[in-house]
C-alpha cells in the first residue's frame, strides 16, 4: 500500500504549499504551529503578570497595562492555543483514525485555518494602540459596563472574536461531516477511537455556542456604537443579561477546551498500560452527558449577581451532577492502568499527570459549585487556581502528551526521550509551584485581576512567580525536542509504541501525503 | 488535489459521499445560523422570564385604590434610600432621609433633593432599582419623580417626592429594603457633555429591566 501511494505525494513547494494546501496533514501542522507560537505569546503575557505580582505595590507595569495582559493572556490561551491545537490534532488524526483519505471539506479546511492568523494579528495589534486605550482590558469575559466603556481595543477584540467564531464553526462542521460520512466501511460509531468521539461531541458544542457568542459580542458592539441598550440600564437594558448570554456560551466552551483532552488521555493511557480502554461505552456516554449538562449550569459563574435561592440551588445541583460522568471517566482511566504493564514514556507521564492534576481541578470546581461557599471564593485566586488546574494540567498537559505520542508518527523520527522527560518534570513541578499556592491565596481573600496585593500574600505569590517562570522556560525545551525530531533522528516504526492500537499505526511513519486513498479493512 | 484518489475504483461511491457531505454541511450551517439567532432571542426570553418570575429587581407600581390594603402594624420594615447620578451628569442628587421605618401596608412619602449645577438646562430621568431583588415585586410606588422626565434650569434645585407602600406579602425574612435611583441625562444633543447616550431611558415600571444588585453599581 505504501508504494502505491508514494507517487501521489507531489505537492507545490515553498510557501504556496502552505497557503493553498487542502491536505489534512499540512493543515494539521499549520494549526499546531500557530498554537505553539501563540502559546509563547500568551505565556509571555502570563510572565508579565507574574513578574508584576512578585511583590506588593506597583513595580513593572501600570495597572491598565496589567489589565490588558490578563485579558489578552486569557483570550490568546483559550482561542489561540488550546482550540487551534485540538483542531490541529483533529486534522492530523481523525482521517487517519477513521481510514478516510482526507477531511470531508478540504478547501473549507484551508479557509478555517487561514482566518486565524489574521484574527490574531487584529487582536494582537491592539497592544500597539496604547494611545487609544490599548488592548482590551475588561477581562476575557468582557462584562459590561466595563467592556462598553473601553477604548477601540475592545472593538478590535470583538471583530477578531467574530473571525475566530467563523473559523471554529467551519472547522466544527468539517469535523462532524468527516466523522459521520467519511468513515471506512466497517468503522461503526461505537468502534471509533475515543479521541474521535470526544471531538464529535466537541464539534456539536462548538456549533451550538460559538454563534451565540458571536451574537453576544455583536450586541456589545451595537451598544458601544449604534445606540442600542442591550446591556445598559439607562436604556432599559441589563448588564446581567450579558453575563447570562456570555456564560451560556462560556460554560460549554470550557468543555470544548477539555473534551478533546479527555479523548487524548483515552488514547495514550491504554497504549502505555498495554490494555484496552476500560469501559469504552461508558466513556462515550459520559462525554455526551457532560456535553448535555454543560448547557444547564452556566449561572454557577454568577452566583453572586443576586439570583433567587431557587436559581442558586438549581445551578448548584446541576453543576454537581457533572461530577458523576467526570468521575466515571477518571475511574475508567485508573481502571485502565490497574494491573496494566505500564511504562512511563513522556506521553504517559503527561497523561498520568493529567488524570491526577485534572482531578484536583475538578474537586476545586466542586467546591466552587457550592453556592454559599462560592460567595467567599468568587473572583479570588481560588478560582484562578481552579481553572488553571483544569486548563493547564488538563488541556495543555493532554496537548503536550498527545504531541509526544504522535510526534514519531508525524515526523517519522523518535524524539529525544531524555529531554522529553526533563520537559515533563520541569513542566509538572513549575506548574504545581505556580498554581497550588494560589488556592491558599484565594481562600485567604486575594482578589484576582488586580496588580497589587496585601503584604501577607507576598510569600505565596513569590512561589507562584518562581513556578510560573520554570513552567514558561521549560517550554523552550519542548520546542527544541519537537524541532530535533522534525529534523531527524532514530527512525520510527509504523507501530511506534508497543501497545499502540488503531488505524493510524498501520501506516508508515511518517504517513504518506495521501493516506487511505483506498479504505482499509476494519477487523 | 491532484493526487486525491484518481484511481478510486468506486467512482459512484465518491459521488454519493460528496452529495451526502453537501447535504450534511448545509444542515449544520443552518444549525449554526439558528444558534446565532438564538443568541439574540435570549434577550426577549430573558425579559419574559424575569417578568413571569418577578426576578431581577423590577419594582411594582400601584394605583391609589390598591391602598386599601391592610396595615400590618405588628411588623417593621426598614426602607433605605440612595441616589446617584450617571457618569458626567452635573447634578447634585441625594435622598433627604437615609432610612425610614415603616409598617407593611402603610403609605409613606420620602423625598429626594436634586440640583442642577451646570450653566444650562438639562433633562434627566431617574431609573429605580430595589434590593434585595426578591423584595422588588413587593415594593410598590404610587407616585414617583421617576415616572416622568425632570427638566432643571441652571442652578435650579427641587425636592421630589416618592410615595410608596411595602406590600404585606413581603417575605417574612426581609427586614431591610433598599431603594436606589440613578439619574441619567436624556437629551441626545447633550449626550457628549453629560453622558448617557442621549436616548431616553425606558421607564415603564412594569417592563423595565433596570435591575437591582451589585452589578448595577458598576454603571
Amino acid at each position: 500500500m505504501a508504494q502505491a501511494q508514494a507517487h501521489h505525494d507531489e505537492h507545490p513547494t515553498g510557501i504556496s504549499r502552505w497557503l493553498f494546501t487542502t491536505n489534512h496533514k499540512d493543515i494539521g501542522t499549520l494549526y499546531l504551529i500557530l498554537s505553539l507560537i501563540m502559546f509563547f505569546v500568551g505565556g509571555a503575557m502570563a510572565l508579565v503578570i507574574r513578574a508584576e505580582l512578585w511583590q506588593p505595590g506597583l513595580q513593572i507595569v501600570d495597572p491598565h497595562f496589567f489589565n490588558q495582559m490578563t485579558t489578552m493572556h486569557a483570550l490568546i490561551m483559550v482561542f489561540g492555543v488550546v482550540m487551534p491545537a485540538f483542531v490541529g490534532f483533529a486534522n492530523w488524526q481523525i482521517p487517519m483514525m477513521l481510514g478516510a483519505p482526507d477531511m470531508a471539506l478540504p478547501r473549507m479546511n484551508n479557509w478555517s485555518f487561514w482566518i486565524l492568523p489574521f484574527a490574531f494579528t487584529l487582536l494582537g495589534s491592539t497592544l500597539f494602540l496604547q494611545g487609544q486605550g490599548g488592548a482590551p482590558s475588561a477581562g476575557w469575559t468582557l462584562y459590561p459596563p466595563l467592556a462598553t466603556q473601553g477604548g477601540m481595543g475592545t472593538d478590535f477584540a470583538i471583530l477578531s472574536i467574530h473571525m475566530l467564531g467563523i473559523s471554529s464553526v467551519l472547522g466544527a462542521i468539517n469535523i462532524v461531516v468527516t466523522i459521520l460520512n467519511m468513515r471506512a466501511p466497517g468503522m461503526t460509531l461505537m468502534k471509533m477511537p475515543l479521541f474521535v468521539w470526544t471531538w464529535l461531541i466537541t464539534a456539536y458544542l462548538l456549533l451550538a455556542v460559538m454563534p451565540v457568542f458571536a451574537g453576544a459580542v455583536t450586541m456589545l458592539l451595537a451598544d458601544r456604537h449604534f445606540g442600542t441598550h442591550f446591556f445598559d440600564a439607562a436604556g432599559g437594558g441589563d448588564p446581567v443579561l450579558w453575563q447570562h448570554v456570555f456564560w451560556f456560551f462560556g460554560h460549554p466552551e470550557v468543555y470544548i477546551l477539555i473534551l478533546p483532552a479527555f479523548g487524548l488521555a483515552s488514547q495514550i493511557i491504554p497504549t502505555f498500560a498495554r490494555k484496552p480502554l476500560f469501559g469504552y461505552d461508558s466513556m462515550v456516554y459520559a462525554s455526551a452527558s457532560i456535553a448535555f449538562l454543560s448547557f444547564i449550569v452556566w449561572a454557577h459563574h454568577m452566583f453572586t449577581v443576586g439570583m433567587p435561592a431557587a436559581g442558586e440551588l438549581f445551578f448548584m445541583y446541576a453543576t454537581m451532577l457533572i461530577a458523576v460522568p467526570t468521575g466515571v471517566k477518571v475511574f475508567n482511566w485508573v481502571s485502565t492502568m490497574w494491573r496494566g504493564s505500564m511504562t512511563f514514556e513522556t506521553p504517559m507521564l503527561f497523561a498520568v499527570a493529567f488524570v491526577f492534576l485534572f482531578t484536583i481541578g475538578g474537586l476545586s470546581g466542586l467546591m466552587l459549585a457550592i453556592a454559599p461557599a462560592d460567595f467567599q471564593y468568587h473572583d479570588t485566586y481560588f478560582v484562578v487556581a481552579h481553572f488553571h488546574y483544569v486548563l493547564v494540567s488538563g488541556a495543555i498537559f493532554a496537548i503536550l502528551g498527545g504531541t509526544y505520542y504522535w510526534l514519531p508518527k508525524w515526523t517519522g523520527h523518535m524524539y529525544n526521550e531524555t529531554l522529553g522527560k526533563w520537559h515533563f518534570w520541569l513542566t509538572a513541578i513549575g506548574f504545581n509551584l505556580a498554581f497550588f499556592p494560589q488556592h491558599f491565596l484565594g481562600l485567604a481573600g486575594m482578589p484576582r485581576r488586580i496588580p497589587d496585593y496585601a503584604l501577607q500574600f507576598t510569600e505565596f505569590n513569590q512561589w507562584s512567580t518562581v513556578g510560573a517562570f520554570i513552567l514558561g522556560f521549560a517550554q523552550l525545551l519542548f520546542v527544541y525536542v519537537v524541532w530535533q525530531a522534525a529534523k531527524g533522528g532514530q527512525k520510527a516504526t509504523s507501530q511506534v509504541w508497543e501497545g499502540a492500537d488503531g488505524l493510524e499505526w498501520t501506516l508508515p511513519s511518517p504517513p504518506p501525503y495521501h493516506s487511505f486513498a483506498t479504505p482499509p479493512k476494519i477487523k | 488535489m491532484a493526487g486525491r484518489a484518481p484511481r478510486q475504483p468506486a467512482r459512484g461511491r465518491n459521488a454519493r459521499v460528496a452529495e451526502r457531505n453537501r447535504r450534511l454541511t448545509a444542515k449544520l450551517a443552518a444549525a449554526a445560523l439558528l444558534m446565532f439567532g438564538f443568541g439574540f432571542a435570549l434577550v426577549p426570553l430573558y425579559d419574559v422570564f424575569c417578568e413571569i418570575t418577578g426576578l431581577n429587581g423590577k419594582t411594582g407600581r400601584a394605583e391609589a385604590e390598591t391602598l386599601a390594603a391592610r396595615v400590618d402594624a405588628s411588623r417593621w420594615v426598614t426602607v433605605e434610600f440612595t441616589g446617584s447620578t450617571a457618569q458626567g451628569l452635573p447634578w447634585e442628587f441625594r435622598p433627604m432621609q437615609k432610612k425610614l421605618r415603616v409598617h407593611p401596608g402603610q403609605t409613606t412619602v420620602a423625598n429626594y433633593y436634586v440640583r442642577n449645577t451646570a450653566a444650562e438646562p438639562i433633562v434627566g430621568r431617574a431609573v429605580p432599582s430595589v434590593t434585595p431583588g426578591a423584595a422588588a415585586a413587593h415594593f410598590k410606588k404610587i407616585e414617583c419623580f421617576c415616572f416622568s422626565e425632570q427638566t432643571l434650569r441652571p442652578g435650579e434645585a427641587r425636592e421630589m417626592p416618592v410615595r410608596f407602600v411595602v406590600d404585606p406579602e413581603l417575605a417574612a425574612g426581609v427586614a431591610t429594603v433598599t431603594l436606589s435611583y440613578t439619574f441619567f441625562n436624556t437629551d441626545p444633543a447633550q449626550a457628549k457633555r453629560y453622558g448617557g447616550d442621549g436616548q431616553a431611558p425606558v421607564v415603564d415600571h412594569d417592563q423595565h429591566r433596570a435591575h437591582a444588585g451589585p452589578a448595577a453599581a458598576g454603571g
